[in-house]
């Protein structure tokens, strides 16, 4: 990719402002650390940070049979969803393999707004028009919204600070409104396994909005601490984690899969749920200490025979250790089962574990 | 930032002090801020006879693994094992307790001919 077709987000020049370090990411230019990926992490674990989210996609679906219809292309089940809430999901190939994991949100009947991954949108759009049924409009409103995610155990109050009049919605909840002309979206989602939520503003009003968060309190938090953040609560990341090739059920989400009803890709997952998978996504931790494990590194049976590799890694800021995840062939994949981590040459030992790595008290 | 006047310096960042045919090799001060939140160093074997601009070290951050290269043609005589317990010596004292590691210099020209702290200061646009 030339750096002609790195895009900004609506907050780029305040990222720089703030002193943050621009990295490419997913085809953007983005803050991968401010000050430091450790300090950032650690405020979002005891107070509160603010992330940039303005590069992942804003759909908005309208249409009478909107639900319907999606209930056939996502995984998830849209009848269960109610008006003002949010709903994960998972957009499927034929195969049952991962394009996409979103977030989906009903603001009325027939009216969803879907928030899907940075480097998705153009094929997450083309994928849900090749598929549009008649009467429904779906459109791509991606350069309209600028978003942030403040996370963290002081988000609530944060949070009142700058909306006294209004009460943020439970987890998982909405909410929507206009104030002199701008349009607000708020809910009570995140990425960090910490209390917070998602706030959508009009793109030209973005900088604003970030600004009275930071002067509220709020730590500028790069992509660094959002993926060091994710990975202590397993999280997966699309792109790592999931892939055309693996389905939700290999990477144990498949609580996030309704097999009651049918969707593109449902066959495969029902298979694999009855006949079983070869391999399966797992936590591995570190026993002791040593080189952070990073996605791609080996992953070995204590014999030395290889058996796949990391998909994600790093070195926890919470825990202090190294974490990582990884599909590792089902007999490998138990509980406490023990395996080496090779880096560069050298192999650490480490061993599976349940998920999340992290757990809040 | 603080560039020693006493130190020499390479384009990758490191730091060289001389005390007769041995080198201490560290990473500068600006180094350790870009880097920041220094996790694990991979310290070199002793006895490793490296060739200059050979990667013989690594250094990790959260987020990134970065190449520690032999300033100069040498061999290792001592890596700093406190930084195995405690990698952030790197960010809080990069000149002094974050040395990483002491080589027996070949050819002491390699090491006249590394930057001066005037140099350094200019390659790092300061």
């Amino acid at each position: 990719m030339s750096d002609q077709d790195i895009k900004s987000t609506p907050l780029e020049s305040l990222h720089v402002e703030l002193g943050g370090k621009m990295v490419p990411f997913a085809g953007w230019n983005m803050p991968v650390q401010y000050t430091s990926n450790m300090d950032e992490h650690l405020a979002v674990r005891e107070a509160v940070g603010i992330f940039d989210i303005s590069h992942m996609g804003q759909f908005f679906l309208r249409g009478e049979g909107a639900e319907e219809w999606l209930n056939g292309i996502l995984a998830n089940d849209v009848k269960k969803l109610a008006i003002g809430e949010a709903q994960y999901t998972f957009m499927l190939n034929e195969e049952g393999g991962v394009i996409d994991d979103l977030i989906i949100y009903r603001f009325g009947d027939d009216q969803i707004f879907l928030v899907v991954n940075a480097s998705m949108i153009d094929e997450d759009f083309a994928w849900l028009n090749k598929h549009l049924a008649d009467g429904l409009e779906l459109t791509n409103e991606s350069d309209d919204w600028a978003g942030m995610a403040v996370q963290g155990p002081d988000a609530v109050d944060t949070y009142a600070k700058l909306f006294p009049e209004r009460e943020l919605p439970s987890r998982n909840g909405i909410d929507t409104w206009e104030d002199a002309g701008q349009r607000f979206i708020v809910c009570r989602t995140g990425y960090t396994g910490e209390d917070g939520f998602e706030l959508f503003v009009s793109a030209d009003e973005g900088i604003t909005w970030f600004k009275k968060f930071v002067d509220a309190g709020a730590k500028p938090c790069g992509l660094g601490a959002r993926d060091s953040l994710r990975l202590e609560v397993c999280y997966p990341l699309n792109g790592s984690d999931l892939s055309p090739k693996r389905t939700p059920v290999q990477a144990g989400l498949g609580f996030f899969c309704a097999l009651d009803k049918r969707f593109i890709g449902s066959e495969v997952l029902e298979r694999q749920k009855a006949e079983g998978m070869k391999e399966r996504l797992v936590a591995i931790k570190y026993v002791g200490k040593g080189a952070p494990p990073r996605a791609h590194y080996g992953v070995f049976t204590k014999d030395g025979d290889a058996i796949g590799e990391l998909s994600s890694g790093v070195f926890s800021p919470s825990l202090k250790e190294g974490i990582g995840m990884g599909y590792l062939p089902v007999e490998y994949a138990k509980i406490g089962t023990e395996v080496d981590i090779d880096v560069r040459g050298r192999k650490f030992p480490a061993k599976v574990v349940k998920k999340p790595f992290y757990k809040k008290d | 930032m603080s560039i020693p006047e006493n130190l020499k310096y390479t384009a990758d960042h490191e730091w060289v002090s001389l005390e007769g045919d041995i080198a201490t090799v560290g990473i500068t001060e600006h180094a350790q801020e870009e880097l920041t939140d220094i996790v694990f160093v991979e310290l070199p074997e002793i006895g490793r006879e490296c060739q200059e601009e050979e990667g013989i070290a690594v250094v990790e951050s959260v987020k990134a693994a970065s190449d520690i290269f032999a300033p100069i043609s040498g061999e290792i005589v001592e890596a700093n094992e406190e930084l195995e317990a405690d990698p952030a010596l790197v960010n809080t004292d990069p000149h002094g307790k974050g040395w990483i590691f002491k080589m027996k210099v070949s050819d002491l020209a390699q090491v006249e001919a590394l930057m001066d702290a005037a140099a350094y200061n200019t390659h790092i646009g300061g």
